[in-house]
């Protein structure tokens, strides 16, 4: 099966401690979601918020903040195993960081090509 | 072999790669697991079936012969290298049984497949215009290149990162489920208009790639509706672009001059295709649910059925741009509505409104807006801000028949 990541953006800082309690909720419901749609959460993590981030530019500049400045920041991700991108996109649909003005990327995972 | 029966071959292919290009690539991928390998083996099909048929002549089904002899050539390649169903895959149900039995027919799922996995929402527009054009019609990538004024290269790259994407992201070789059936057919629909408003509009040169997108266009909503026939919107676009072509020999003059609706020779318009599209307008609007191209179909079809322009039924062509703003609230629908208001309520009413539509970002570079505007100040005898009105428009027009148009009137009310 596929396998995917998915990157779920927040607005900044995405703070996983200053959620609202409606985003809460609907993830204690998310894991059976994605198992009802046929998919299958391999593994996920949410990052403390960007303000804790660090760049490291070119092999030695570093500064403060995440890679790249913006409005929305990843908050968190997870890899996702689904049968397709239909299937894929359905579970990203229900993500419920847009409770919190925030959406999700999805984007395959790459294997190396065999030989 | 005699010429005569390579003449008949040759006719034979060309008219099947017409005909039946989708047929046989949906027929194929399905089996192949992958677009590009199907590709390949339809063509390779199309170049055997050139021989086969110059030495035994054309089968009586020449689709069945391409999707056979395609299928094997897939099988054969699947066969050889296991792992290329692994290292390609579109998931789709691969068929159990082999498929090198003579005589057998895809299913018109197949096409309907291939069409929603070309118009994939997760694929950016212009990839599912050219993957469409491509992939469903079979057009040769140097002429969708030529068609939307692009480099081959350039389209070429765009066709291959398409089909990587629809590879490595997984995405389906399938029909949707119902519940996703309006939003993802509504992007195939969009395709197909997007196909025909380009032939018919196109902003500069190559006048037969044009007039080839709208049968392309066409030829696409009419398979459509064959592999769909209870879906009311489909009828509907086929209606709108069949009333719509119904007037395109009169929609420029013999020096390539634009008329406009109101000076149109009416007695050349397109009678066939006229009765085609009334038809079926009246077909999608039974069903009581009207969306917005059997809505633009109704207004499309008052028009083509009036004895002159006077004589429009321009109160229920202001009805149905009222239904087709609710649902699809679009500021350039809202300027179309202003047009049909001026012929009911007078240009001072439809002023107002144009107006309003000005401080609309989104019409900001739209050059009707401005051209609306100044029809309605000619109307009004306000000729200097009607010139006015002409300069702006002729700044963003790119179509040199709308130009030269546009630069006529502003003569006219200039007095020069």
């Amino acid at each position: 099966m596929p396998q995917y990541g998915v990157l779920v953006y927040m607005p900044a800082p995405g703070d996983p401690m200053k959620i609202s309690p409606a985003y809460e909720e609907a993830l204690e419901r998310y894991p059976a979601q994605v198992e009802e749609l046929g998919g299958r959460g391999v593994a996920g993590y949410a990052l403390q918020p960007s303000t804790t981030a660090t760049a490291v530019r070119g092999g030695d500049f570093v500064t403060d903040g995440p890679f790249i400045e913006a409005k929305e920041v990843v908050a968190g991700f997870f890899i996702l195993e689904a049968p397709d991108l239909d299937v894929a996109l359905k579970i990203a649909k229900l993500n419920p960081v847009h409770l919190d003005g925030g959406g999700v990327e999805v984007r395959p995972l790459f294997e190396p090509p065999a030989e | 072999m005699s010429d005569d029966g390579r003449a008949e071959a040759e006719r034979a292919v060309a008219d099947a790669h017409r005909r039946e290009w989708a047929f046989v690539l949906a027929a194929t991928a399905r089996v192949a697991g992958d677009l590009d390998l199907a590709e390949e083996c339809v063509q390779d099909a199309y170049v055997a079936a050139l021989q086969a048929w110059t030495r035994d002549g054309v089968p009586r089904k020449p689709g069945a012969w391409l999707t056979t002899t395609a299928r094997r050539k897939a099988l054969d390649v699947l066969r050889r290298d296991q792992v290329f169903r692994t290292k390609m895959p579109l998931p789709a149900e691969p068929d159990e049984v082999p498929m090198d039995r003579p005589g057998d027919e895809a299913v018109p799922d197949d096409q309907l497949r291939l069409i929603f996995t070309c118009c994939h929402p997760a694929l950016a527009r212009e990839a599912q215009v050219a993957l469409t054009l491509r992939l469903v019609c079979g057009v040769g990538t140097g002429d969708v290149a030529r068609a939307f004024l692009l480099s081959e290269p350039t389209m070429a790259a765009r066709v291959t990162r398409a089909k990587k994407k629809i590879s490595a992201a997984a995405i389906p070789y399938r029909v949707p489920d119902a519940g996703e059936l309006p939003e993802r057919l509504d992007t195939v629909l969009t395709v197909i208009h997007l196909l025909y408003t380009t032939g018919h509009t196109a902003a500069t040169g190559a006048e037969l790639v044009r007039a080839e997108l709208v049968e392309r266009a066409l030829g696409l909503a009419r398979m459509l509706l064959v592999l769909m026939p209870d879906e009311a919107e489909v009828r509907g676009l086929l209606a709108l672009l069949l009333l719509t072509d119904a007037r395109r020999a009169t929609r420029t003059d013999a020096r390539g001059r634009l008329v406009l609706l109101e000076d149109q020779d009416r007695a050349a318009w397109d009678r066939a295709a006229i009765d085609e599209g009334g038809r079926l307008v009246q077909g999608a609007f039974r069903t009581g649910i009207a969306g917005r191209y059997a809505l633009q179909a109704g207004i499309a079809c008052l028009h083509a059925t009036a004895a002159d322009y006077a004589a429009t039924d321009w109160r229920q062509i202001l009805w149905l741009y009222d239904e087709l703003l609710k649902v699809w609230p679009s500021p350039v629908v809202a300027l179309n509505r202003a047009v049909a208001l001026s012929m009911v309520l007078g240009p001072g009413a439809a002023l107002d409104d144009v107006d309003a539509l000005a401080r609309d970002d989104r019409l900001a570079t739209y050059h009707y807006l401005p051209a609306v505007r100044a029809d309605l100040l000619r109307r009004l005898d306000r000729p200097g801000e009607a010139a006015d009105a002409y300069r702006a428009a002729l700044e963003l027009a790119g179509n040199e028949a709308e130009r030269a148009f546009l630069a006529a009137r502003l003569a006219e009310v200039t007095g020069l």
